[in-house]
């Protein structure tokens, strides 16, 4: 007999699992917002909203993270460009926030500021329809299925792998970054979009609505991590990894390893794309710095610090990393990147499972112990 | 007269065979004449060297036929040329009575049941034995209906008979990594079997097998005949014993004879071969 979808779709989860899903949300949507809204600052207790704001960004990450790991655990293609896909669904989003302005902005026009700036009487084509909230929703979404979906078609079609692939990606990224540098692109140049107001109406920076887009940020990675858990114990899970590993032997039983790689690899965008759309709210701010090189071998980084073929691996990766950055950045600003480069040659040769590989064998060298 | 050719006349031409827009050949495997397998007159050329030199060969439906001859006879050219991977210059070679494997692409020729054996297993060490026959099984094997794929209770039974088939009943849940090369090389055979072909070609499949290990895959193909047609390849004359089958000799690209184990033993242009001039 045949069980529901929706009871296998669970069934991917262990108790362990649906415990920490469960107490992570509780967390989020039940002990900050109270603990954030009813004790005074002054408590030791009391959750600052700049700890809601960075926890939040962190989170953002995790989602990223996970999309990484996916593609780049699981799938083996290593992305060093996956900042494009994050930046595009936060710029789709930031063109909705930055409509909701209204004439708020310093120029007190309909435009946006840098378009009055630039002197443009009316709105490029692709601004049409920016200030209706599921349009921008429907563009955070598509824009980089579609982009994912066009490059990863050309590029598994002529069977382009590895480092390859992962220049490639980079390049990408580089030549979009370029592009959004540039004041005629129509997304504001090097400055971006910032000075957001509002959302549906609602000021941005009140203590409920960075409440509800900690919540929603919560929420899309509970429901990310569950999506993924289910995904990789499929039978597309087994498939995509036996590609990892032995690529032509999988064309020899009879499946075709393009359309595989191209599902997981759309899908790891608009991971990114809802991520990048839920980070700019939050931060406040999105510019082309988002598409530099750095920031996308960050994210290659949080997965091989927390662990390559896991899925709560790029989670822990995410947090430590950044958790690590929002300390050094702010006491030694000098020496992050020389950290972070330490970081990467000590993962790389000591711990090539990651932070998660590390625990289970410290656990497993326990359990021979007792 | 069917509505095809009814409108053939009536347009007046003839539409091309090789043509995408015209109907699929007829694919269903035809052994009315008992014969799965006919080479015919196959000859390929490398650079003017003739690696197969007017080949004919004829495998029976569910026959078991071992094929031995010096290195250079011309053993894995003919594997090459039944599977696709090569094309004969000139001669013909067809699977039953209609299908032409000359005109076919690997993947087609895979998917209407001829399956091949390489020498070096390759399985999917980091999945588990049972999960590697769950790959290879016959099903839609189209991306997106994987993500919904469920194993119903004949497909676990199908895959838990391959198991006792291939003696890794007892270790249907290990990762295959670990398996030693002898139940490697099964697992292989395994995931073969769970593609259903009716023709299997199997290059070497003793190699670096343990006498005991080599024995019980004879055991294993023997079991095979009837409901599957088996070529094998192989130098390990012991093996090629167990198995009892029609002995087939190739030599410079050509048959040198054919018939039981020892009468092609006995026959003394073979062992001229064998031993030198």
């Amino acid at each position: 007999m045949r069980e529901p979808f929706i009871f296998r779709f669970l069934s991917a989860l262990d108790a362990r699992t649906r415990a920490g899903v469960s107490a992570f949300l509780a967390l989020a949507l039940i002990a900050v917002p109270l603990l954030h809204l009813l004790l005074p600052a002054g408590s030791p207790f009391h959750v600052s909203t700049y700890a809601i704001t960075l926890v939040g960004k962190i989170m953002c990450y995790a989602i990223v993270a996970i999309a990484m790991g996916l593609i780049w655990g699981y799938g083996g293609i290593l992305s060093l460009g996956h900042g494009i896909f994050f930046a595009l669904g936060g710029y789709a989003f930031g063109m909705y926030l930055m409509r909701q302005i209204g004439r708020d902005g310093s120029y007190q026009s309909d435009l946006p500021d840098f378009m009055v700036f630039l002197d443009w009487k009316e709105l490029p084509w692709f601004w049409q329809g920016s200030d209706s909230f599921l349009w921008a929703a429907l563009l955070v979404v598509v824009v980089p299925a579609v982009v994912a979906f066009v490059f990863g078609y050309f590029a598994f079609r002529s069977r382009i792998k590895g480092v390859y692939f992962s220049i490639i990606t980079q390049a990408l990224t580089y030549a979009a970054m370029l592009l959004f540098f540039r004041n005629e692109t129509g997304f504001g140049g090097n400055n971006g979009f910032t000075d957001f107001k509002r959302i549906l109406g609602h000021s941005i920076t009140s203590s409920e609505m960075r409440l509800v887009l900690f919540g929603l940020t919560a929420v899309v990675l509970a429901l990310t991590f569950i999506f993924a858990k289910w995904l990789v114990s499929s039978k597309y899970g087994r498939v995509l990894t036996a590609i990892r590993d032995a690529e032509s032997r999988v064309m020899f039983i009879g499946y075709n390893p393009l359309w595989f790689k191209l599902f997981i690899w759309t899908l790891s965008a608009v991971l990114c794309g809802v991520a990048g759309a839920l980070y700019v709210p939050q931060v406040g701010i999105i510019n082309p710095s988002e598409m530099s090189v750095a920031n996308s071998i960050e994210i290659a980084i949080w997965v091989a610090v927390g662990g390559r073929g896991t899925l709560i691996g790029p989670i822990v990766g995410a947090f430590v990393v950044n958790l690590a950055k929002s300390w050094f950045t702010v006491s030694f600003p000098e020496y992050w990147l020389f950290f972070l480069g330490l970081l990467f040659i000590v993962v790389t040769l000591l711990l090539p499972r990651g932070l998660v590989g590390l625990w289970k064998t410290l656990r497993t060298a326990q359990g021979a112990k007792a | 007269m069917s509505a095809r050719d009814v409108f053939r006349s009536i347009i007046g031409i003839e539409l091309d065979e090789n043509s995408p827009y015209y109907a699929p050949k007829q694919r269903t495997l035809d052994v009315s004449h008992n014969v799965i397998l006919y080479l015919d007159d196959i000859t390929v050329s490398f650079d003017g060297f003739k690696a197969l030199n007017k080949l004919n060969l004829m495998i029976d439906a569910g026959e078991l036929r071992c094929i031995i001859g010096p290195n250079g006879a011309g053993k894995t050219t003919m594997m090459d040329v039944i599977t696709g991977k090569t094309r004969p210059d000139s001669g013909s070679a067809f699977f039953g009575q209609t299908i032409d494997l000359t005109r076919l692409t690997e993947p087609e020729i895979a998917h209407i049941g001829i399956g091949r054996k390489f020498q070096k297993p390759t399985i999917f060490e980091q999945h588990s034995v049972f999960e590697n026959l769950e790959l290879a099984m016959t099903t839609d094997k189209r991306a997106l209906k994987t993500l919904t794929a469920w194993l119903r209770d004949d497909d676990r039974d199908h895959i838990a008979d391959t198991l006792r088939l291939i003696r890794l009943d007892g270790e249907a849940n290990r990762p295959a990594g670990l398996l030693s090369h002898g139940q490697k090389q099964w697992l292989e055979i395994g995931m073969l079997l769970m593609q259903d072909p009716k023709l299997l070609l199997l290059d070497e499949p003793v190699a670096g097998m343990t006498d005991d290990e080599t024995m019980r895959t004879a055991e294993l193909f023997v079991s095979l005949v009837g409901k599957h047609s088996l070529v094998v390849v192989e130098h390990d004359m012991a093996f090629v014993k167990a198995l009892g089958g029609k002995v087939t000799v190739l030599h410079e690209g050509s048959v040198l004879a054919e018939g039981d184990l020892d009468s092609v033993q006995n026959d003394q242009r073979v062992i001229e071969v064998y031993l030198g001039r």
